[in-house]
This record gives structure tokens, sequence and C-alpha cells, in this order.
């Protein structure tokens, strides 16, 4: 206790220098913390929002940008594939489950998502109100996005055409809200789905309104048909049950289709098999994760090497801090061997006041840190959806936090050594 | 011959060197418990390095040291700093009191350095004798100089040493000062029982103090 009193207390003597150690503690390790906590809630967030897709079916293209069209709306699709096609693979043995989408649409930048009520289902959506759609333009919106759009049961939109804001909208054919679903802490929460249907019908009478020219398109699918397609993913939830199985016009055009393997044994052949027909693309959102987080890796790696120089600045700005007060301690340090002190409570005695910068620092990084990422992930959760927390512990840090309370420790190292070694007599005979 | 149990400091054919040149030549050197001393000497005749192996800060080349019965030859590393610290009270021209501690904590510090228990009373007690209380929270930045030497003195005196050694603690100050200091360290001293002993070139010291020894430049 009397030493580390008097380590409070001499840290105390140069306050400006002392904070300024602390606060470069500080500034290093919140950034170490920051890119520690968004670093792996990231790949969380990219895995669970994949979780339950073995494989994604689009167009051909880039299979990066399909992964992060279908599976987490964040770029455009590459193109659009026929029903048709995609239904052929649905009825592979090989698989389980087989959820379409068709993209297109948007509100206030949210995505509108033709689907079935499997889609939902994936990630484990359950309704908070009302009820999914039954006829087509009834649409059910995702927690987040009811939330910030202001859209509840009974409220009507119009999608904009394009995946991005401003596009024009179907003013004359807006969808209506027939429910709500509950926050799941996944890319559902802030997409709007809807019927495949709808989403076909507002894109074939938009093509004859601007052709003008008679299109039977439209009116390919009665409306009772349409209704009878969602009722049969509603009430059927047989996984065996591949959704447009009863489509009745295959020259639909889907996005991308979500499938889910039926054995492990699957991943070794369907996309392969699919890739070399040449038709479609396959592409594994496993697989393309980990390259995008590769590619994400690189980048927090050379932030954290200089959140790392930071911490070294620290470190060498402490050692400089103590190693320069030392000339003008020398003879309070042989003082108090005069007084009794051994030459290891000297060695302490510096070491601990190293220590109680770090850890100041630390302590303080790892708040900042944690507030930095609460911060970053509100801002995250309101802007793009993304559901991040400053309030989370990774493993990493436990090792991180111990390893830089020995920083400062390490920093006096010379310094205490030099107070070991104080010459006493020499040093008091010199005055 | 006195009876080695009553010496506060038995000193016998000590030499020291610094390489080739002999720093502190002496046959015998001795003080009664209780007793005080002056240790005399033109500047460089080795005064305060005969001060610091009593101290134990250095070790003879040759020759016995034996402070309060202990031969200090004997004693290194912590053994050392420890009896160093329960029984010798140091006084030093420069007072090196702790500028980040305030006077009560410098003499708290002593105290427990000496390896006693914090004994608050006596601490009062002492700042009080020494006419510093109401300093007890100031930084020594604060004090004034004859304030300041008496809060080295404290913190020489706060454990009870057996043996009490100054080196000139009274160069720095007037007559008046310097007779004050003095009288103090020896009032103090025969307080708590302690055996003074003052190294010093100040002509002043020598009449206040019940003995006086003279060194010379070594041949």
């Amino acid at each position: 206790m009397t030493w580390l009193r008097l380590a409070v207390a001499n840290l105390g003597l140069s306050p400006l220098t002392s904070a300024v150690n602390v606060l470069l503690m500080a500034l290093g390790t919140a950034s170490i913390v920051l890119l520690l906590l968004a670093g792996s809630q990231l790949s969380e967030t990219m895995s669970r929002d994949a979780r339950g897709i073995d494989l994604v079916l689009g167009a051909t293209g880039s299979p990066v940008q399909l992964v992060l069209s279908a599976v987490y709306h964040a770029d455009v699709p590459p193109g659009n594939v026929r029903l048709e096609e995609a239904l052929r693979w649905a009825d592979d043995p090989r698989v389980r489950t087989a959820i379409p989408l068709s993209l297109g649409d948007s509100y206030r930048g949210y995505r509108i998502v033709g689907t079935t009520a499997d889609y939902a289902e994936l990630y484990e959506a359950g309704l908070a109100t009302g009820r999914f759609w039954d006829g087509t333009l009834e649409a059910v919106a995702g927690s987040a996005v009811a939330q910030s759009a202001g859209l509840g049961v009974g409220s009507s939109f119009a999608g904009a055409h394009g995946l991005e804001e401003g596009g024009h909208s179907h003013e004359s054919d807006p969808y209506r809200i027939v429910g709500v679903l509950e926050p799941t802490g996944t890319v559902v929460d802030r997409l709007i789905l809807t019927s495949l249907t709808s989403v076909w019908d507002l894109h074939a009478e938009e093509t004859s309104h601007a052709h003008t020219a008679g299109s039977d398109h439209a009116d390919d699918h009665d409306h009772d048909h349409d209704s009878n397609e969602a009722h049969k993913h509603d009430e059927n939830h047989d996984h065996e049950a591949v959704a447009g199985q009863d489509q009745p016009d295959p020259d639909r055009e889907i996005t991308a289709m979500l499938i889910r393997y039926s054995s492990p044994m699957a991943a070794m052949t369907l996309s392969r098999e699919v890739n070399s027909a040449g038709v479609l693309q396959a592409a594994a959102p496993a697989m393309e994760v980990s390259r995008i987080l590769q590619l994400i890796g690189i980048g927090l790696d050379g932030l954290s090497a200089f959140s790392w120089v930071l911490i070294l600045t620290a470190a060498l700005s402490v050692f400089a801090a103590l190693y320069g007060s030392l000339r003008a301690r020398r003879g309070d340090l042989a003082i108090l061997r005069c007084l009794g002190a051994t030459r290891w409570e000297l060695l302490v005695a510096l070491l601990l006041e190293g220590l109680l910068l770090s850890v100041l620092g630390v302590t303080l990084g790892f708040l900042a840190g944690h507030g930095a990422m609460e911060l970053l992930g509100a801002w995250l959760e309101n802007t793009r959806g993304v559901a991040m927390t400053g309030w989370t512990w990774v493993p990493a840090q436990t090792l991180l936090l111990f390893g830089l309370f020995g920083v400062g420790a390490v920093a006096a190292a010379i310094p205490a050594v030099q107070a070991y070694r104080t010459d006493v007599a020499r040093t008091l005979a010199e005055g | 011959m006195t009876d080695p149990a009553t010496l506060a400091v038995d000193v016998a054919g000590l030499e020291f060197s610094y390489g080739d040149n002999t720093v502190v030549s002496m046959e015998r050197c001795q003080l009664a418990r209780g007793r005080s001393l002056a240790v005399i000497g033109a500047s460089g005749c080795g005064k305060t390095t005969f001060l610091h192996l009593l101290a134990g800060l250095i070790r003879p080349a040759a020759g016995a040291i034996r402070v309060l019965g202990q031969d200090l030859t004997e004693l290194s590393g912590t053994p050392l700093d420890r009896f160093r610290g329960r029984n010798i009270g140091l006084v030093f021209q420069r007072l090196h009191l702790l500028p980040a501690l305030s006077v009560l904590e410098n003499v708290l510090l002593a105290q427990r350095l000496a390896g006693g228990r914090i004994d608050a009373a006596r601490v009062a007690a002492l700042l009080e004798q020494l006419d510093l209380d109401g300093l007890e929270q100031h930084k020594p930045s604060m004090l004034s100089q004859g304030q300041a030497q008496r809060v080295a003195i404290a913190r020489a005196l706060v454990h009870g040493p057996e043996l009490i050694m100054a080196d000139e603690p009274t160069s720095a100050l007037d007559d008046g000062h310097a007779e004050q200091a003095l009288a103090l360290l020896k009032t103090s001293a025969e307080t708590v029982g302690a055996a003074l002993l003052v190294v010093t070139h100040d002509q002043r010291v020598c009449g206040c103090l019940d003995g006086e020894f003279e060194m010379r430049v070594p041949a």
C-alpha cells in the first residue's frame, strides 16, 4: 500500500505528463477494442444471416455479388434467372428446401422481397402482429422497417423501382401491410416481404404500361391463383415442398433461389453441377462469407497495426517520462534506501508507476472502445439495420486486457532497473 | 577497554579507498550509546564517506564496523537495508523530503519503512515537539528551510532509532539557525535516548556536543 500511494503521488507530481500518457494508452486501447468488437460481431452477423442457406442459385457473374445481393441484400443482384431453370434444381433430391427470391423494388431504401413464407421461417421470424400475405400486393414488414418507416398493419405504401432510394415509384399499385415481423437481429428485420406474384404482377403491368403494346403478361396470373400459391406455402410447412412447384408459369423470372441441402454430401456435387451446366450460378454463402471477411480482415489488420503503433507510442512515452524523472528523483530514491527500503522495493515502486499509467489508460480505453462500439452500433442499426452492440465481451479481450496492463510495466522496466541500481552513497555524496 | 555492548559505534582499523586513492584510514573511533559526537575535519578528509560506511551504504576495504553491537560487514542486501531502516536515523545536508508526499506522509513513510507499525499518536507528538503541528498536510515545497529541516529530523527520529547520524546539518544555516538545528538534534536524540553522530566541517558544532573526533586526510 505504501508503494502504491507513493506511485500515485509521484504521478500526481507531473499531472500533464501522466494525463498524456494515460490518454495515449487509452486511444490505442480503445481502437483495438473497437476493432475487435466490430470484427467479431460482423462475422457473427454475417454467419447468422447466412444460417440455413447452403447454396444460392442466381444469374451468372460474381459469386460474391450473388451472395451479397441474395443473402445480405447489400448489393445489386447480377441479374435474374428463369424460374423454370431454378426449379429444375429445386426438384433435385439433394435439395431439402428451396426458397425463391424476387428483387427489384424498394421502399425508402428497404428492399421489397417477393418470396414465400418459408423465407421468414428461415430466420425464425414470427409475426409480431397481423398475418402473412394472402393476396397480391399484401406485404409483411420486418421489424426495423416497420419501426423506422412507421409501417403498421393496415398502412400502405408505394414501392419504388430499383433497390436504392429515389427510384420511380409504382404509385398506382400500393402495397398494403398485413403483418409485422418480430425482431430477429438478422437481415430480415430490414426487408419487406411479399408474394412472388405481387412482384411479378407489378412489373408485368409496368412492362405493359411502358410498351403500351398489348402484353398479356399481366393477365397471366389471375388473383385466385396468386392467393392459392401463397396459401400452399403458408399452410404446408412441408420442407419437402419446393417453392414454386405449383407455380403455373415457369417463364417467370426470379432473382435467386436459396437452397438447403438434404444431406452434407450434396455440398460435394450440387454446386459443381449447377455451375458446369452454365445457365445458372451457384454460390455457397459460407465460402463467399469467408472470402469477404478475409478482405475485410486485411483492412481490419491494417487498422489494428495502426492501433498497436499508438500503444507502442504510449509505451515509449511512459518510458521517457519515467526515465526522465529518474535523474531528478535519484536523491529521493537514495533517501528511501536510507530509510530502510530495499533495492527490490525501489524496483517495484517504479514498475508500479508504469503499471498504474497503463491500468488507467487501458481501463479508460476499454470504456471508450465499448462506448464507441455502442454508438457505432446504434448508428448502424438506424441506418443500415446491422445490429451491433458495445455491451459485449469478446474472449480475445481478456488476453488483450492483461497484455496491455503489462505494457506499462515493460515500459517502466529500464527505469525500474536503474532505480534498483541506485548508488546510494555516491548519489548522496554528490548532493 | 569499553564494554562493546555499551557502544553505539565501534570502529577499528578502518580502511576505504576509491581505486588506489585511500579515502578513509582510521585506527579507532567509538561512540557510547546515548552520547553525542562531532566528527570534524577539513573538506576532503573523508567525513561523508565515513558516515556512509557507518550507515552500511558502502563497504570498507578493511577493518571492523560495529553499529549497536552489529558487525555491519556481516550484513548485506535486504537484511542490511532493514537494519539501517530500523536502527539508524539519517539527516543529510540536502534534505530530500519526497516532494510528492505531504509532511505527515513523509514521516509516516519512514515509520513504515523502518518495519514498525504506523503509530499515529507518536507521529503527532513528534510533529508537535518539533513545532510542526498544523503543517501535516503541507507539501515540502510549501515549507521554509527551517521547517523542512525539522521535518527531516522528524523523519529520522520517528521510528525510535538508537543511532542518529547527521551530515553537515548546519552548513547552509546562519549562526542562529545552526545553533537551533543542532540543539534540536541533540535534545531530540536525548529524548529518545539515541546516540548522535554529527559529521561537519563547521567549528560551531563542536562546543555543543559531548565529544569531538578529528579526521585527517590519509597520508
